[in-house]
């Protein structure tokens, strides 16, 4: 692990550096941020992105092939051509790192999804941690969920903002390239230097006021599956799934065919099993009928399937799920709640 | 892709379709060939998998494979019209393209069962998945590895009994215990006691299990779990194998319970709804189970064990 610093006025001369990848970074309009692709250097005091970054692999919508016509029948499909260019996600929060390794299991795990991979392998992950005063956010509990706001786990490099500088970790050779595209950029680092962003590192976890305590959470669900309780929590749920859509470990998706003037691609689309066309038959049988149902797979899923099926837990405590539901459903309620049933 | 990309249909081609059931929801048996013969032999399957038909231009649907396991590519499924992409494939013409991507998904361990009796109970549709097995089974290379085989299916009317043509070829078998039923004629409140097959006798329907079998009568008006229990095959040595919409495979699985049957010799194909097909895109999951990776055969011991929404 090589251990540098680089100063923020010579910021600028990496990004310069980097032309020609695509880098991805977070882009603040009306106080709201989110990754985009961006030209020139970002602004790093943000507020983690409200969408999270999993779209850079992972995109709301993406084109799987184009249909292939003979006449007016489509016979075919045709691959889409291969992406050449490198991808440097820039800025990424320890808790969206932590969530690539989720989606990196699900994506690898038996058949190798080539849309995913293909863009993840061609992509560094330089990370910043959460220091005060941007982060935490409202409702951030990654200390709950086994991360820290200095995680650098899903990460090929992490920053930390230490006031004049980053302190800078690379953790891999991925990391290490970066470093090596900003020689003389970059400069030595000293003990004095990681302390201080120890210290911050330790500030802003000190500053996160939402607690889960995960003990026994997996033995109260166990027992709690057939409970009135999901049933209860789920009545004022709208179904409109944005707690799936801005989980940065969520991953479940639509393949449609779509044909618009006479031209027709194969896509991929964003879905959530918080609606009931999601797992309907076509018989009109619904295994999910209901929402306390869809309700309760979202909440099994993060904290009981996930675990069983890829090694890890589906939640890393980012609160987006949280801060923007509309009726105020609060997973690390929701959680308590099933313990406090299950003891 | 610069990789095998798994979502990639091949292309294959229409070689037969067969009526095997009309009314309004009619069935029909499609078989389909690869186009490409260097690819034809991924496409060897085992009984109970699945594959993933592609009507392009309109979208991707799940089926039971039902056609013997081969390495020319030959890949047959029954559909009933109910959708979007059955409502096209059940207007394809021999020499028509479509896209197929698979075999996916666990099988039947048919292997593990030489040397006892099997049972197959089928209803409605469901028959489709188990006829794969029973067909791999009466085959003269398979017969001989197993004991008696004994097959149960139902439908609702008489037009929705399907493989009208294949039943009254098996119902000459010797190696076959053959038992079929039509479903009671339904009434505003219920199902209506009397015959809904004019020369299908009703079973005691108040208590199915004390009906008195006429010599030489293998067709009766009953539902399936009904026939089930006037049929009692004995769980002794013995495998089943059964299929059809979620009510019946309940009420089937307390029926052979009745007859001393243990959930661990029952299996089962669940059909949830997919997309991928390879265990990414969610939908089909059955607690921690991907019904397309874990599954679709299940045995009903596994399955009560599952965090089980249905």
């Amino acid at each position: 692990m090589a251990e540098m610093i680089i100063k923020k006025v010579r910021v600028d001369g990496l990004f310069e550096a980097m032309k020609g990848k695509d880098v991805y970074a977070p882009v603040t309009e009306d106080g709201i941020s989110r990754f985009k692709l961006v030209d020139g250097t970002p602004n790093l005091k943000f507020k983690n992105s409200r969408k999270p970054p999993k779209e850079a692999f992972f995109p709301q919508t993406e084109k799987m092939f184009d249909l292939v016509k003979d006449g007016t029948r489509f016979v075919g499909a045709k691959d889409v051509p291969s992406r050449d260019k490198d991808i440097v996600m820039f800025g990424i929060r320890p808790c969206d790192g932590r969530a690539f390794n989720v989606l990196d299991e699900l994506f690898n795990w038996d058949y190798k999804d080539p849309y995913y991979l293909d863009k993840r392998e061609k992509a560094t992950v330089i990370g910043l941690a959460c220091t005060l005063p941007e982060m935490p956010n409202n409702n951030c509990f990654c200390t709950s969920m086994g991360g820290s706001p200095g995680s650098s786990e899903g990460m090929d490099m992490l920053w930390v903002d230490i006031g004049d500088s980053y302190y800078v970790e690379s953790l891999n050779d991925k990391g290490n390239a970066i470093l090596e595209l900003g020689k003389g950029i970059f400069e030595e680092s000293g003990d004095d230097i990681r302390s201080s962003a120890g210290k911050a590192i330790e500030d802003a976890a000190n500053a996160i006021d939402r607690k889960l305590d995960t003990d026994g959470v997996r033995d109260a669900l166990a027992k709690t599956f057939d409970n009135d309780y999901w049933a209860e929590f789920s009545k004022r749920c709208m179904g409109c799934g944005i707690c799936t859509f801005l989980c940065p470990t969520c991953h479940c998706f639509d393949i449609q065919d779509i044909v618009k003037n006479g031209e027709g691609v194969r896509q991929r689309t964003w879905d959530s099993c918080q609606f009931d066309y999601y797992s309907i038959h076509a018989s009109n049988h619904n295994p999910r009928p209901e929402k306390k149902n869809r309700q309760r797979n979202r909440v099994y899923h993060k904290f009981y399937y996930s675990e069983n099926k890829l090694g890890l837990v589906g939640c890393v405590g980012c609160g987006r799920c949280i801060n923007l539901c509309p009726v105020n459903i609060d997973i690390i309620e929701v959680i308590q709640g099933a313990k406090e049933l299950g003891q | 892709m610069s990789r095998d990309n798994v979502y990639k249909p091949d292309t294959a081609t229409v070689t037969d379709i067969q009526l095997e059931a009309g009314g309004g929801r009619p069935i029909r048996t499609m078989t389909f060939q690869v186009d490409d013969p260097a690819e034809r032999k991924k496409f060897l399957h085992k009984p109970g998998q699945f594959i993933i038909i592609s009507y392009f231009g309109t979208g991707e649907s799940v089926f039971a494979i039902s056609s013997l396991p081969n390495e020319d590519g030959i890949i047959q499924v029954s559909a009933m019209k109910v959708g979007n992409v059955t409502g096209r494939l059940h207007a394809l013409a021999v020499g028509d393209k479509v896209g197929v991507r698979g075999p996916y998904g666990k099988d039947f361990p048919v292997d593990e069962w030489k040397g006892k009796n099997l049972v197959f109970i089928g209803a409605g549709i469901g028959i489709s998945p188990v006829r794969a097995v029973y067909q791999y089974v009466l085959t003269p290379e398979q017969r001989k590895n197993y004991g008696d085989v004994t097959l149960i299916y139902g439908a609702r009317t008489p037009a929705d009994l399907a493989f009208k043509d294949e039943f009254k070829e098996m119902d000459t078998r010797d190696d076959l215990n053959l038992w079929l039923c039509i479903d009671w004629k339904f009434g505003p409140k219920g199902p209506i006691e009397g015959n809904a097959h004019t020369d299908w006798p009703a079973i005691n329907m108040s208590a199915p299990g004390d009906t008195v079998i006429p010599e030489g009568v293998n067709k009766f008006t009953a539902f399936v779990p009904q026939l089930v229990e006037v049929v009692k095959p004995k769980p002794e040595n013995a495998i089943v194998v059964t299929c059809g919409p979620p009510i019946a495979i309940k009420f089937i699985t307390q029926a052979l319970a009745k007859l001393g049957w243990s959930p661990d010799q029952v299996y089962t194909t669940l059909e949830n709804r997919m997309k991928c097909g390879i265990g990414k895109c969610g939908r089909c999951n059955v607690g921690d189970n991907y019904v397309c990776k874990d599954g679709p055969v299940f045995t009903q011991k596994e399955i009560s064990e599952m965090f089980d929404d249905q």
